[in-house]
């Protein structure tokens, strides 16, 4: 079962700032390449291309630090799983803007027909927007507010956010499906090794009440 | 059907000596990239775009028909290529392409026509003057570049061919050589490569048979040693690096119309009211622009081309 993110000061401190530096990297690389020719002859293309790309990446990678705490010397891991949900929402902001702002360049009518009609544009925005709710709601304030139970339920929303997410990146390619379904079949696996942990819990709430 | 009538004279081409001394004009174009220009929000410029690289193609005449436009850096053209049959990335291919071996090369002419044949690539270089033709280029993703091609028009290869009444389309086929072409061993799409044309459509003086760019041998990543630019139609209907010619009296099948008939047609006329299913060809990126400009019918050329699909749902026509 989940924990509820701790604070405690104890061993790994430096874990997470590491991480923080690590996951500004690949912005920092796209404004280093903007400077010096190595985004190549599209380079609006190849900035967007990037920001889903990471978007993606740090929302599968999010999904490892809790499947990952029963092994043995992977406790470090769980002081992640906050910064790298929150990153992986940053990301997938940073895209968004960059396609309203520089790849539409606010050209709201396209935008809009986008948005309502197109059904690949559509998914992106709607994985987006599950993830919005975790990272406001990514705070310890919150999670005390919410409950830890409401708090993890909410938090269920990144499955869903993943799901589109693959559908968007599908759709996406004309036909070389081999990257997004890479990414499918890493949050298959991500999901699979959930399973028995549910199942062990769903067993003992329906055993509780059977007691009761 | 159409005459087609150049809108330059000889007198118009560009002087040799100038057009030697072009890529300091493209230098000081890349300094600025277009960009700039527009909105006044710069957009990363390429730096010092590569200067043009191998053999150079004599051309005996230069016609604009891009309307004075600048044409795309050759960094941009050659390092910015869909051609699936080394990778799908657009990166890729310019890296990969070292693989294709251009010469010997041979095209096969085959089906309606008096006089199918073998043309040794040798041959075909010199059976008819090399022209140069600045042509728009509009791919089905919705990004453009302007092209200085050379080659010659298909018309003039067909008509010493001598198709039969029975030749109605023209079908075209790339190299299928997986030991050359090293995406052709995954299946991203049906191989080899399969294209065609209505035969006014492979006629009309528009229909570049291409050999070369920027005043050089066409690059293997560009498609070499030949390929078709079709400048009205998106730029998946130029078959790259072609090895058979066949005339046939029913509609080929084309690959990506076989890949996904609901995204790709026969025709693949540049339209900029019809939207591909996942996104809008109402506008485009011209590389090096920031701002997308409006996409024109048939890519600009419907004064030469709108005549042949008179009568046709143009909607049927992406």
């Amino acid at each position: 079962m989940a924990r509820p993110p701790t604070k405690s000061r104890t061993p790994h401190r430096w874990v997470k700032p590491v991480a923080v530096v690590a996951l500004l990297l690949p912005l920092a690389k796209i404004g280093w390449d903007a400077f010096t020719d190595g985004l190549g002859a599209n380079p609006i293309e190849a900035v967007q291309n990037r920001l889903g790309f990471w978007a993606i990446t740090l929302l599968a990678l999010s999904l490892v630090p809790t499947p990952a705490r029963d092994l043995p010397g992977m406790g470090w891991l769980q002081r992640l799983r906050r910064v790298l949900g929150v990153t992986a929402f940053a990301y997938a902001l940073l895209h968004f803007l960059f396609y309203v702002g520089v790849d539409k360049f606010f050209d709201w009518r396209t935008i809009s027909t986008d948005l309502t009609r197109r059904p690949f544009i559509m998914v992106g925005f709607a994985a987006l927007l599950c993830l919005t709710p975790l990272a406001v709601t990514s705070t310890d304030g919150w999670v005390k507010r919410l409950g830890f139970k409401t708090w993890k339920r909410i938090h269920r929303l990144a499955y869903l956010a993943a799901a589109l997410a693959v559908v968007h990146f599908v759709w996406r390619v004309k036909a070389d499906l081999r990257r997004p379904l890479l990414f499918a079949a890493i949050f298959l696996v991500l999901l699979a090794v959930r399973l028995p942990g549910w199942v062990r819990e769903a067993r003992r709430r329906a055993g509780s009440r059977s007691v009761a | 059907m159409m005459r087609w009538k150049p809108d330059l004279r000889d007198a118009d081409a560009t002087p040799e000596a100038l057009y030697l001394r072009r890529r300091d004009f493209l230098r000081l174009g890349a300094a600025g990239a277009i960009g700039a220009a527009v909105a006044g929000i710069p957009l990363p410029a390429r730096a010092g775009a590569a200067d043009p690289t191998g053999e150079l193609l004599k051309a005996a005449s230069t016609v604009d028909q891009a309307g004075g436009e600048k044409p795309t850096p050759w960094k941009s053209v050659t390092t910015y290529n869909n051609f699936y049959e080394f990778a799908t990335s657009k990166e890729d291919p310019a890296r990969l392409a070292g693989s294709l071996s251009t010469r010997p090369w041979t095209l096969a002419i085959e089906g309606e026509v008096k006089k199918p044949q073998l043309i040794g690539i040798e041959d075909l270089l010199r059976m008819f003057p090399l022209q140069e033709r600045i042509y728009r280029f509009r791919c089905v993703e919705a990004w453009s570049m302007v092209v200085p091609w050379l080659g010659f028009p298909l018309g003039e290869l067909i008509k010493r061919l001598e198709p039969t009444s029975k030749a109605k389309y023209v079908l075209f086929q790339t190299l299928l050589d997986p030991r050359q072409m090293p995406g052709q061993r995954s299946r991203s799409l049906e191989w080899p490569y399969t294209e065609g044309l209505r035969i006014d459509e492979a006629t009309n003086p528009l229909t570049l048979l291409t050999v070369g760019l920027y005043g050089r041998v066409l690059p293997n990543q560009n498609g070499a040693p030949v390929r078709l630019v079709i400048p009205w139609k998106y730029g998946f209907k130029g078959p790259k690096s072609i090895v058979k010619m066949r005339f046939v009296e029913e509609q080929p099948r084309n690959t990506w119309w076989l890949m996904a008939p609901s995204e790709y047609g026969f025709y693949g006329n540049v339209n900029p009211a019809v939207d591909h299913p996942r996104w809008s060809q109402a506008k485009e990126r011209r590389l090096g622009e920031f701002l997308r400009r409006e996409t024109l019918p048939f890519n600009g050329y419907a004064p030469e081309v709108a005549g042949m699909y008179a009568g046709m749902d143009p909607r049927k026509l992406y």
